[in-house]
């Protein structure tokens, strides 16, 4: 008889594929994952003991720093949460650039996510393509707003700056660019044969699984069921453009990846759509010098990149949050990954985990 | 240098030996640093980069230093590895590495050694690089290059076999294991090479060889998402050059051996072409070869472990074997 | 410098300054609590009794959930429920920790109900007590309520529902780590974001953090 150990693997936190400093500890046998454990904390930054101390306009910045490839969801999320238990109105103009800089957001991020997980699948050039695009797109924000990942671009009751001249047409533009695009990158990446082969039937979860464990996102749609947050449950002026809500039906991390490809082109609709709209206007909305959110609670929630993003707050009528709370959408749906891995093989690893879409800074927070 | 081996080894042949070794080594070794040059430029290029163009002109020289780089750095070795094997390690995979080509003819004249065994000596001898790297693996004590000294003893064993018998038809066709008598048993015409009648080992042989090569997309053993750097993710400076080395040494080696092999070596692709000069030629094809493996590296994803070793079992080497047989058919219907 | 951190920066408080500062603050609020009914009822009344404000299109909804509650776990389950005019009429329950499991499984199960989906779970420090905060969604109905259960702060401890929900299982721990609040019947509750070895709970609003520079 051959005597066979397990080995325990110490899988990050300094790791090429674990996105950041997280950690998966697993025990293999041979290549054959048998458990496996994730520690995260790595990151965490006690942003919400932090912002109990901040007032709700030095907060955004933090929130920057949760999911820092979408920022810009983040930032809506806690201004809208500010602004429901405030009742404030936001100028029609105001919400347009949101949502513009919400959808482009949406696109960048997929776009990063694609080209970081056909790097982990080891395929390198989609990622210096994707980097590329996602590059305008940052182009665009720095120009609206100075920065290029950490925007702090919007405020409560509106957006701090008015896109300048001619920055909608750079967004038409570029609309027409990526649709061109992102159908090169379906013949470069879609249909490769080792590709499929490395994602197809991996992973794969049902519906009702994809509840139990409160996935959302491109998780939750990749295993069938048709929920999104701007169909689902409007915010923002989601509810005045048309758009589909693409969906898988195996749940595995093919359907993830067509998921998420068809959602970028659906964001580029959203977009179209968008920029013809436009009115002009005031960006903020009539916000007293110093807020004070009145007593009460509110949780607001909406679609990021990665899933829903919620924001609930506890209010005492201070210029402060008495305590907030966020709900990251990468760790809530980093909590299926152990029940995913077991039985699969390292190589599988990297491909549920980087199907999962995971920022670390938002899992830690 | 064919009379030359023939006779007794004295003072002066060896000082020859050493000479030619030594001018060898120095050209591959200038081969290896302009591959890489080519490398990072045919991707960057492929990936809308510049590549290298900071140190020397046009940045030729960027190898230069970063092998001068590798060379200054600190020789590191883990407290737990096995010393004495940490050490051997790199030397055993750049040795063969270096010994293959010894048998290569590069033109009708230019060549070291003519054995007639020359494809045998190749075989046998590239397969001990594999045995320095599950050494290297195993003793760096580091799980992850465990893992990749594994599957690479595996990935080689499992490609090895269709490697080798995907040019027993090309052995079939000419009769001989001599390399400079398969060359010189193809033509001056493109139709006279072995690449059309022996296609299907052509094709094996292509993939099989980028396998040995632990290039994308059978990069297994040095995965870098998954393994990080695979067998030498211990390995520092020099040590950690050896192994660069003797990857991109097998590149030129597979890239010779494919020329010679199925590309009809010297010999231009139409006879009113032999104006140019035979190593014009086969510069021209090993060019295109090297350029095919930067290419595939560029645009394919890595394969699975499990499906690499499906492909190998059990589809490259049925397909090996029935080029042996349906080579050996048509000889014998044709004679 | 707020107040706050003001605070934190003075030597640890002892149990009775704290206990007044607590009482205190409570004292506070009911007197804040107080005025603003008083002001509601100089306005009209609110809801309940006045009819002149509508009733929210959710109060149906609150009362059924209630009443499922009182009928099928306990008649004295619920210890509040309200509507929250504040964040887009949101039913909010509040439910005694004991019948806490039992009802979110009739939350789950209840096919007029059908709470599959945990969209959030957090945990308050409300100096007098401890709340963990459930906001719940039904999928197919696309309803919501968001209940609370409240716990005292010393030996916090409110019933695990990863049975009910596996989701909440990161986020249980995610409260018990920062806010110290033991989850009976949770499969394996460790600390999550910080490191296993650290003292006290970071998210209290008496915690003293470990260099008050910070």
């Amino acid at each position: 008889m051959i005597r066979t150990e397990e080995l325990l693997l110490n899988v990050g936190p300094q790791h090429p594929s674990t996105h950041g400093v997280f950690r998966i500890i697993v025990k293999l046998d041979g290549e054959v994952i048998t458990e496996a454990t994730p520690v995260m904390g790595y990151l965490h930054r006690g942003t919400e003991k932090l912002a109990e101390n901040l007032t709700y306009t030095q907060i955004i910045p933090y929130t920057d720093r949760m999911d820092y490839v979408a920022a810009m969801t983040n930032n809506y999320v806690i201004c809208n949460a500010v602004e429901t238990l405030m009742g404030l109105e936001i100028p029609e103009r105001a919400q347009y650039l949101r949502l513009i800089v919400m959808e482009l957001q949406r696109i960048a991020s997929h776009m990063l996510w694609w080209g970081t997980y056909l790097l982990d699948i080891g395929a390198m050039s989609p990622f210096l393509f994707a980097f590329r695009d996602r590059e305008m797109i940052i182009n665009m924000f720095n120009e609206l707003c100075g920065a290029r990942l950490t925007y702090n671009y919007m405020r409560i009751g509106g957006v701090k700056w008015d896109a300048p001249d001619g920055w909608i047409d750079k967004v038409r533009d570029y609309v027409k660019y990526m649709k061109e695009k992102l159908n090169q990158y379906h013949d470069l990446v879609t249909g490769n044969e080792i590709f499929l082969a490395r994602i197809k039937g991996i992973g794969a979860y049902d519906g009702k699984t994809a509840i139990e464990y409160g996935l959302s996102g491109a998780n939750l749609r990749g295993s069938g069921v048709q929920w999104d947050l701007r169909k689902n449950q409007p915010y923002c002026i989601y509810d005045r453009f048309e758009f589909d809500v693409p969906v898988g039906k195996n749940g595995d991390c093919f359907d993830r990846y067509n998921v998420r490809m068809e959602e970028i082109r659906q964001s580029l609709r959203i977009l179209e759509q968008a920029v013809e709209q436009v009115p002009e206007g005031e960006t903020m909305g009539k916000v007293p010098r110093v807020l004070r959110v009145p007593e009460g609670e509110a949780y607001s929630r909406i679609e990021s990149p990665r899933g829903e993003i919620g924001c609930y707050i506890v209010s005492r009528g201070k210029d402060k949050p008495f305590r907030l709370k966020f709900r990251r959408p990468s760790f809530v749906n980093l909590q299926i990954l152990p029940k995913l891995l077991v039985g699969e093989n390292m190589t599988n690893l990297i491909t549920i985990l980087g199907g999962i879409d995971i920022v670390v800074g938002e899992v830690d927070c | 240098m064919e009379s030359l081996l023939q006779e007794t080894l004295s003072l002066k042949t060896f000082a020859f030996f050493l000479l030619i070794g030594v001018t060898t080594l120095a050209i591959v070794l200038g081969f290896v640093t302009y591959a890489i040059y080519f490398e990072r430029k045919v991707i960057g290029w492929m990936q809308f980069r510049i590549g290298p163009n900071r140190v020397g002109p046009l940045g030729l020289l960027q190898s230069v230093a970063d092998v001068t780089k590798l060379l200054m750095k600190e020789d590191t070795i883990p407290n737990e590895a096995d010393r004495t094997l940490f050490k051997l390690a790199p030397v055993i995979v750049y040795v063969p590495a270096f010994s293959v080509l010894a048998t290569f003819p590069f033109t009708e004249t230019l060549y070291l050694a003519d054995l007639n065994i020359g494809l045998l000596y190749y075989i046998a001898i590239s397969g001990i690089s594999t045995l320095g790297i599950v050494v290297g693996g195993w003793a760096s004590n580091n799980k992850y290059s465990l893992l990749g000294g594994m599957r690479s003893a595996a990935q080689m064993i499992s490609y090895e076999v269709p490697l080798v018998t995907s040019v027993v038809g090309v052995i079939l066709l000419t009769g001989s294991l001599n390399l400079h008598d398969i060359v010189t048993n193809q033509g001056d015409n493109i139709w006279e090479w072995n690449l059309f009648p022996q296609i299907i080992g052509f094709i094996v042989f292509t993939i099989a060889a980028i396998s040995e090569l632990n290039r994308t997309p059978f990069d297994l053993p040095e995965a870098e998402s998954e393994l990080v750097a695979g067998y030498h993710v211990e390995y520092s400076g020099f040590r950690f050059a050896f192994f660069m080395l003797a990857e991109y040494v097998y590149v030129f080696a597979i890239a010779s051996l494919a020329t010679i092999l199925f590309l009809g070596g010297w010999y231009p692709p139409l006879a009113m072409l032999d104006f140019i000069p035979g190593i014009v030629w086969f510069l021209l094809k090993f060019t295109a070869i090297v350029f095919f493996l930067f290419w595939i590296r560029a645009t394919l994803p890595r394969i699975r472990v499990d499906q690499l070793m499906g492909l190998g079992w059990r589809v490259l080497l049925p397909l090996a074997l029935f080029n042996i047989f349906l080579t050996a058919i048509v000889e014998f219907v044709l004679r | 410098m707020s107040d706050e951190n003001k605070e934190s920066a003075k030597p640890p408080m002892t149990d009775e300054e704290r206990a007044a500062k607590i009482k205190a603050a409570e004292e506070a609020r009911a007197a804040r609590a107080a005025a603003k009914q008083a002001e509601a009822a100089a306005a009209g009344g609110d809801g309940e009794e006045a009819p002149p404000k509508q009733p929210s299109p959710n109060q149906p909804k609150l009362d059924r959930i209630v009443q499922l509650i009182t009928e099928h776990v306990n008649a004295d389950a619920v210890e509040e429920s309200f509507i929250n005019e504040r964040d887009r009429d949101l039913p909010y329950v509040i439910i005694k920790a004991e019948h806490w499991v039992t009802s979110a499984q009739l939350l789950r199960d209840e096919p007029s109900l059908h709470f599959n989906y945990l969209r959030n779970l957090s945990g308050v420090d409300q100096e007098t007590h401890i709340e963990v905060v459930y906001h719940l969604l039904s999928l197919d109905h696309v309803h919501e309520v968001c209940v609370k259960v409240k716990t005292e702060r010393d030996a916090a401890s409110v019933p695990s529902v990863t049975p009910v929900w596996p989701t909440a299982n990161w986020n249980e721990r995610e409260v018990f780590d920062l806010l110290g609040v033991d989850f009976p019947g949770h499969p394996d509750l460790r600390r999550i974001m910080m490191p296993d070895d650290w003292v006290g709970y970071p998210l209290r609003k008496d915690y003293e953090p470990l260099d008050p520079e910070v």
